[in-house]
This record gives structure tokens, C-alpha cells and sequence, in this order.
């Protein structure tokens, strides 16, 4: 049994694959999505999204944006989205300086939130 | 009546003005094409994330607790309009078109009494509206320097318009720009941004499943309604990007034809002009010779 698996960013279409299983990192906590599991809608936090599929597995990494599961369809709408292969150093290091900026001009406690996720999540290779 | 030498320059200048404007409409044409795949590539998340929305704001929308964005400030009595055109001009009526709808729209609410807000997204609109309507002014956004538009750049839109919301400096906003609908026809659109208006999902669709939120629905819409902002913001400014191509391309297919037809119409001058010195001078001489 397999699940319809999309990932899509404002600017395109990523990934559209059959996958047998989707771990994603949601921001109360990461899942793994599989066929049968119970709708839901969740936000996401910056981590990196795993899919294992037929062909092997493809992890991305997430900036934030929130995932549609049902039964047989997990979509992720991602803010914005990279392949694992193209996160270089610099792209995590200019990911980590995006959310310190905007934590310094917002100082709530969610931009707070959002840059400890980024620096965890990034760090997660 | 143009000497032979003023006619053979204006012929020279329309032919270059005429190889200019196919240059730009074939470059106008490649463009298009890519900014037709652009607003293709951006049209699935967009859907997808209306239809969530839907769904959600059909669930929590007409409680107490429904976020401002979602429910509105309750008045409608400041109203910002965000006006987005192109940065360049030689495109037909595009720019004018939008300007023209929103210049509309912003008098008649001036008339109604309200409060008129402008936020200018793109110089050709400012250009416009400068004239009539520059006291309403409040912010513009310069893209000119952007290569490649992206999601980026429409979020830095969103943020400057929540952060005023946020700020009470205005109760509705709505965004203005044109729809790409072929390429010879791109309509201005008025489409309202705050408070968020959303297709309510089709009850009758059989699409009953049950969702389960995490966080609460609450938390979720609180999160995802600031997004939608930036996602209407860039379908909007994608729309607008493959319109102002397409519009640019049939206008200057017309410029094209026009100049082919002027050099037409200055070569037969030319020829006549060229034979009526050749007649005069032939006369000269036949009279010339008579007289003697």
C-alpha cells in the first residue's frame, strides 16, 4: 500500500512521488505519516522531511508551512523547501542568519521559537 | 513638401525603430513563456492552500475568536489599496489599465467618505496615480531591481502590509492588479486581502472528512492567515508578471506592423516626390531649348 506524497513551495512543485511513509516535522513534534493515517492538518517547524519510497528515500529540508495528511495523500506545503543535497554550509548559515533577523526585529517569543528550531533543525545532519 | 533627402532619413528612422520594437517583442515573447511557467509552477500550492483554508475558516470563521485577519477590524472605514503594476513601460494599456481601475475605485470611496490608503507596488502605477491621487500615498515597493521574481519577494510585501494592519493603520485592504487571461487579454482584477475572503469548501461534495488540527484550529489559522497574505500577494504578482509580458508582446507586434505600414506609405512619397523633381527638370529643359 502506498500513499499519494506531494511536496510544493510557492515557486514549484518539488516532489510528487508514491512514498510507503512520510516523516515530517511538525510543530508540535515530528510523525510519520503512513497509509490509513487519520486526516490531519498540522504546521511545520524548520527540519528536514524524510520519504521513503519504492525507489529509496529523499529527505528535504523545510523552512515551515503546514502538511495535509489523509489516508492516502500526505501534502506538504512548505514556505520554502531544499533537496538534503543542496543544503550546503552556506545555505544553513544564511538560514540561521534569516531567523536571528527576524527574531531581533520581532523579540517575541515565537521568532524565539522559530530560530532555536531553525539552529536544531539545521544542525540535524 | 519634404525634399527627397528629409523623406530617405524618416524611411531610415522608422526601419530602426521597427528592427527595436521585434527585437522587444521577441524577447517579450521568450519571456512570456517564462513567466507563463513560473505562474503554472506556483498555481498547485496556491489551491491547495485556499482549499485549507477554506475549510478551516469555515470551521472557526464565524466564531468570537476568529483572528482579525480572518473577521476584519469590524469597520470598513480605512481603506488601504495595494496597486500593483510593472516596472517598465511599452506594454499597451497594461499598467494603464490597473492604475485606471484602482483610480476608480479609490474616488469612489474617497466620495463614499472613507479613508484612502495607497500602497504602489511597481513605478508605472505610481506614475500614473501621482498625478490625481499622491496625497493618499503611504508606501511604495520597488522591484525593478528584482531579476527573478520570487516568493521572497512578495512575503517582504505581505510583512509591510501586516505590520501596518498590526499597526491600525487600516482596515481592509484590497489588492489590485490584472489577470492573465490570454495574451492578448489581461483584465484588472480587484481581489480583497483583508479581512481574508476564502471559497467556502462545497458541502454537498461529499469532501466531509474530518480533520484533525495540530496545534487547535485556532492556532493554525493564526499561523497560516499572515501566509496567505504573501501567497495571494505572489500569485498576484505572477499573474501580473506573464500579463505584463503578454501585453508588451501583442503591443508591439502592433508597433511592428505600424512601422512596416509608415515605411510603406513613406517609400511611395519617396517615389513620387522622386519623379516630380525628375518631371521639373525635364520641363526646365524642354523650355529651356523651346526659348531658344
Amino acid at each position: 500500500m502506498a500513499m499519494q506524497f506531494e511536496l510544493v513551495s510557492p515557486e514549484r512543485k518539488l516532489a510528487s512521488v508514491e512514498a510507503s511513509e512520510v516523516q515530517i516535522p511538525g510543530a508540535d513534534g515530528d510523525f510519520t505519516a503512513m497509509p490509513g493515517h487519520t486526516p490531519m492538518i498540522t504546521t511545520l517547524r524548520p527540519g528536514y522531511l524524510k520519504v521513503v519510497s519504492g525507489s529509496g528515500t529523499q529527505e528535504y529540508f523545510v523552512t515551515g508551512g503546514f502538511a495535509e495528511v489523509s489516508a492516502e495523500t500526505a501534502s506538504v506545503l512548505a514556505e520554502r523547501a531544499y533537496a538534503r543535497a543542496d543544503m550546503t554550509p552556506e545555505l544553513q548559515a544564511e538560514l540561521i542568519a534569516e531567523a536571528q533577523k527576524a527574531h531581533e526585529t520581532a523579540g517575541s517569543d515565537d521568532s524565539a521559537k522559530l530560530l532555536d528550531d531553525m539552529t536544531a533543525g539545521v544542525a540535524l545532519t | 513638401m519634404p525634399s527627397l533627402k528629409d523623406l530617405k532619413n524618416r524611411i531610415e528612422s522608422v526601419k530602426s525603430t521597427r528592427k527595436i520594437t521585434k527585437a522587444m517583442q521577441m524577447v517579450a515573447a521568450a519571456k512570456l513563456r517564462r513567466a507563463q511557467e513560473a505562474a503554472e509552477a506556483g498555481r498547485p500550492y496556491a489551491e491547495r492552500f485556499n482549499a485549507v483554508m477554506g475549510q478551516l475558516a469555515a470551521s472557526v470563521g464565524s466564531s468570537e475568536s476568529a483572528p482579525k485577519l480572518l473577521s476584519g477590524t469590524g469597520s470598513d472605514q480605512t481603506q488601504l489599496l495595494i496597486v500593483l503594476t510593472a516596472e517598465r513601460g511599452l506594454c499597451g494599456g497594461f499598467n494603464g489599465n490597473i492604475a485606471k481601475l484602482a483610480r476608480y475605485q479609490a474616488e469612489k470611496l474617497i466620495a463614499e467618505g472613507k479613508t484612502v490608503k495607497i500602497l504602489t507596488v511597481g513605478k508605472k502605477g505610481r506614475e500614473v496615480l501621482k498625478r490625481d491621487l499622491s496625497d493618499y500615498f503611504i508606501g511604495h515597493v520597488d522591484l525593478s531591481e528584482v531579476k527573478r521574481l520570487g516568493y521572497a519577494d512578495a512575503a517582504g510585501i505581505a510583512q509591510d502590509v501586516l505590520s501596518r494592519f498590526d499597526a491600525g493603520e487600516f482596515d481592509v485592504a484590497k489588492l489590485y492588479y490584472s489577470k492573465f487571461e490570454s495574451v492578448i487579454s489581461q483584465k484588472p482584477t480587484e481581489q480583497q486581502l483583508i479581512p481574508a475572503k476564502f471559497d467556502a469548501p462545497e458541502e454537498d461534495a461529499g469532501s466531509s472528512t474530518i480533520y484533525d488540527y495540530e496545534p487547535s484550529e485556532e492556532a493554525i489559522l493564526a499561523d497560516l492567515l499572515p501566509r496567505g497574505v504573501a501567497t495571494q500577494i505572489f500569485s498576484a504578482l505572477l499573474e501580473n508578471g506573464a500579463g505584463e509580458q503578454g501585453a508588451r508582446m501583442s503591443a508591439m507586434d502592433n508597433a511592428t506592423r505600424n512601422a512596416g505600414e509608415m515605411i510603406d506609405k513613406l517609400t511611395i512619397e519617396f517615389n513620387r516626390s522622386r519623379q516630380a523633381v525628375i518631371t521639373n527638370e525635364l520641363i526646365e529643359i524642354i523650355s529651356g531649348a523651346e526659348a531658344l
